[in-house]
């Protein structure tokens, strides 16, 4: 029998699904990578249950109470954990409402925003409870590695993924981590 | 006139008096912000239109500099010294006492206008703290009875000039006198010197003396000299850096409020070296207090001869001085942003080479130097090099003065030879129970008592003078966690690696000393500090991590006490950070809280 394949998760907590959308760049490649790594709980699936997993993804920062809970998940079950995109490394585009006060970005959106029907700020116990403030995953977790990029290219994930499955030295090209 | 004219007509007045001159723009939005408490967005305009310049260049400047406000300020503007020492002293409770007594919340402005109350950086009055400004003039030995004297003054609105004396009162507090504090020098008699001996001679005891930069960085002064008296150029400058920022240190101060001729005799001697006929002393805003003196002794110079066009009667030895007062920027102390806010700019430094001895002032070759430097000159080219030479070690001769403040009985300024140790310092200062001392200020290093043999020289421990001593009642972290505060205040933010890592290690030193850390961010942090170390423009962001790196070598007990045992742990209060959202929703269900207890925090694989 083959040997077992790598398991990987990959999760988008408060990102916009890019670094997800340029996984998928990989185009012709993820045969590749299908046969070396079976895919745990991720978007791509549609599993629910996180199980104990070699790798986790992670794009976007933590927004809400739910982002935390997952990412607390992922790092108790993922032997390494890598933060994927600016989102995930800095906050990102999310991390714009930082600057305000949660109760201006709530009131703008739900009690003043234009053409509002009925406006009121929502909530449902269904509707995870925003933080004060958009994190980093690093502030909330360990966080093994970090891939920058908004998003990171497919090759740049290719390079990483490979070196780190073939257990090489992590080492980019310049062109695929520097955007000057 | 209309009312409404008054601002423009102050603005078109102070710009007249400056002569109209863009260089001038820091000292002309001091002068304007004096009259109107405050700039404007329409007076900042006012300022461009006047000096020909683009709005923008005038709102940079009037926004990089602490002392000078873009938004509403009380008549009273009242600044608690922040310095650690202040704060061993009790700052932080007389800063509370004071916004009850006034009603005033800290950093923000009464609702009358009146008064505002707020702290700012070391205001350099650490052997006679808590220190505080008002309206930019230096308050010391501040305590209860003073507080509610001083806020009954607030309240009657009774002007400054009124308030009792003592408040205002500078001591010189000199411990410890050696040969440039302690033998008589007379006026003139340096520039007699370089009259009948010329420029070469003089030059040549400088090089004898081995005199090195006393502002801390130890560069040969003769070198630097002669640098500039070589480089091409009609017009050069002599500037002398008084812009004593460094938490702890106070010896400039004492040097221009007590020896200011002495300084000025140094910096007139430069001058006729290089080739200078123009001198700048930029005087750090703290110490405006000194400018009535410092003028008056300037003018008395120019009576008898020895500033001005024809100095001890030669037509051909023409020098005089002016006086840049600054705004509460410590990285103005660095030479080349001192330069670039003397040229009337916001104080980044500049990417050197080019160094200030070929391209300075205006582009012109400039010999930058520290106070006691100038005044240490102007005794060389009286007694000799030799003479000076004899004092000191084998790479670093004459003597230091330092500035003690902390836990020792006898602060203040104590004048040694290069090479005196540590400990017979902390003995004569009456400092018996000191655990570490954190020398040449922040961005210099914390010692502990392993090394109080080491000696004070640019060979062992080179120092610009701060001398901070913490007795083994102190928690040496309150000095970290203070000091990382500083330089985020501090960084001037045209790098990023400054800029963002100040702030990423005040918030790790600030997670670890309320007992969240891990061991983890002890990593965290020694790895954000070795970046900074390489990657920062200035020597501010170079050194800004030293308070750290240093405190965990020398006092990792201090650091681990505080360890938690989990392996990670999050930057912040993961429950407090849904509070306000819970408020907003009216939620309490199970989901609307994110307990400690039923988190995996810290859970590793």
């Amino acid at each position: 029998m083959s040997e077992p394949k790598v398991k990987i998760a990959t999760c988008s907590l408060a990102g916009c699904f890019g670094c997800h959308m340029s996984l998928l760049d990989l185009d012709e490649r993820l045969f590749e990578l299908a046969e070396r790594v079976e895919l745990d709980r991720s978007p791509l699936t549609d599993i629910k249950e996180l199980g104990n997993c070699d790798l986790g993804l992670i794009e976007g920062g933590v927004c809400n109470a739910e982002n935390v809970h997952v990412l607390m998940e992922f790092r108790a079950h993922c032997k390494v954990l890598v933060a994927i995109g600016a989102c995930a490394l800095n906050g990102g585009v999310p991390a714009m409402r930082n600057q305000y006060d949660l109760k201006e970005c709530l009131e703008e959106s739900y009690l003043r925003g234009i053409g509002l029907v009925n406006p009121q700020i929502p909530n449902d116990p269904e509707i995870p409870l925003l933080l004060n403030q958009v994190h980093p995953l690093h502030e909330v977790v360990k966080i093994d590695y970090f891939l920058p990029g908004c998003p990171p290219s497919a090759d740049a994930i290719w390079t990483f993924v490979n070196q780190l499955l073939s257990g090489q030295p992590l080492a980019l090209p310049y062109t695929q981590i520097h955007y000057d | 006139m209309a009312e409404s004219d008054l601002p423009a007509q102050t603005v078109c007045e102070i710009v007249q008096r400056h002569g109209g001159t863009p260089t001038r723009l820091l000292q002309i939005l001091r002068d304007v912000q004096d009259h109107l408490t405050w700039l404007s967005p329409e007076t900042l305009d006012r300022v461009a239109e006047e000096l020909h310049i683009s709005p923008a260049k005038v709102r940079g400047v009037a926004e990089f500099y602490s002392f000078l406000y873009t938004a509403p300020r009380g008549s009273y503007d009242l600044l608690f010294s922040d310095n650690i020492t202040d704060r061993m002293l009790g700052n932080r409770e007389l800063l509370h006492y004071l916004c009850e007594r006034l009603g005033v919340e800290v950093g923000k402005t009464r609702v009358d206008g009146v008064v505002t109350v707020g702290t700012t950086s070391c205001t350099g009055m650490c052997d006679q703290g808590p220190a505080a400004l008002v309206n930019g003039y230096a308050l010391t030995r501040l305590d209860k009875p003073r507080l509610n004297r001083i806020a009954e003054l607030v309240n009657g609105q009774i002007p400054l000039a009124q308030w009792p004396c003592e408040f205002f009162e500078v001591i010189s507090n000199i411990r410890r006198a050696d040969i440039l504090l302690g033998r008589h020098f007379a006026d003139g008699s340096a520039l007699r010197a370089v009259l009948k001996r010329g420029p070469e001679a003089i030059l040549e005891e400088m090089v004898k003396s081995g005199l090195r930069g006393q502002g801390g960085a130890g560069f040969k002064s003769a070198a630097k000299w002669i640098s500039c008296r070589n480089a091409p150029g009609e017009v050069k400058y002599v500037v002398c850096n008084a812009d004593e920022g460094e938490p702890g240190t106070f010896k400039d101060r004492v040097l221009m409020q007590d020896f200011a001729d002495l300084v000025f005799e140094g910096m007139t001697l430069c001058g006729r070296v290089i080739g200078a006929r123009q001198g700048f002393v930029y005087l750090r805003g703290e110490y405006r207090y000194l400018l009535p003196s410092l003028q008056a002794h300037l003018q008395r110079r120019r009576e008898v001869g020895l500033l001005g066009k024809a100095i001890l009667g030669d037509p051909t030895f023409g020098f005089d001085i002016d006086i840049h007062l600054g705004a509460g920027a410590y990285v103005c102390g660095e030479e080349s942003a001192l330069i670039e806010s003397l040229e009337g700019k916001h104080g980044v430094p500049r990417i050197r080479p080019p160094f200030p001895t070929t391209h300075g002032y205006l582009n012109q070759p400039t010999v930058v130097n520290n106070v006691e430097t100038f005044a240490a000159a102007a005794k060389i080219a009286v007694e000799g090099g030799a003479w000076f030479a004899s004092r000191g070690t084998a790479e670093s001769k004459g003597t230091k003065l330092l500035s003690l403040s902390g836990d020792c009985e006898r602060p203040g300024i104590y004048e040694y030879p290069f090479g005196v140790t540590v400990r017979r310092v902390l003995e004569d200062c009456g400092a018996l129970d000191a655990q570490g001392i954190q020398m040449a200020g922040p961005a210099g290093h914390m010692i502990s008592a392993r090394q109080f043999d080491r000696r004070i020289c640019f060979e062992d421990l080179a120092t610009g003078g701060s001398f901070m001593v913490f007795s083994h009642r102190r928690d040496i972290l309150d000095g970290v966690r203070n000091f990382a505060h500083f330089f985020v205040h501090e960084s001037c933010g045209f790098c990023t690696p400054c800029r963002v890592g100040t702030s990423l290690l005040r918030d790790l030193v600030t997670k670890m000393h309320t007992g969240h850390g891990t061991r983890y961010d002890l990593e965290e942090m020694r790895k954000l500090g070795r970046i900074m170390q390489v990657a920062c423009h200035c020597g501010l962001g170079q050194t800004a991590p030293n308070p750290v790196l240093d405190s965990l070598e020398q006092f990792p007990e201090a650091w681990e006490r505080r360890l938690r045992s989990t392996a990670f742990e999050p930057a912040f209060d993961l429950d407090a950070a849904l509070e306000q959202a819970r408020q907003l929703t009216g939620r309490s269900d199970p989901d609307a809280y994110l307990r400690e207890e039923e988190l995996i925090l810290g859970a590793m694989p």
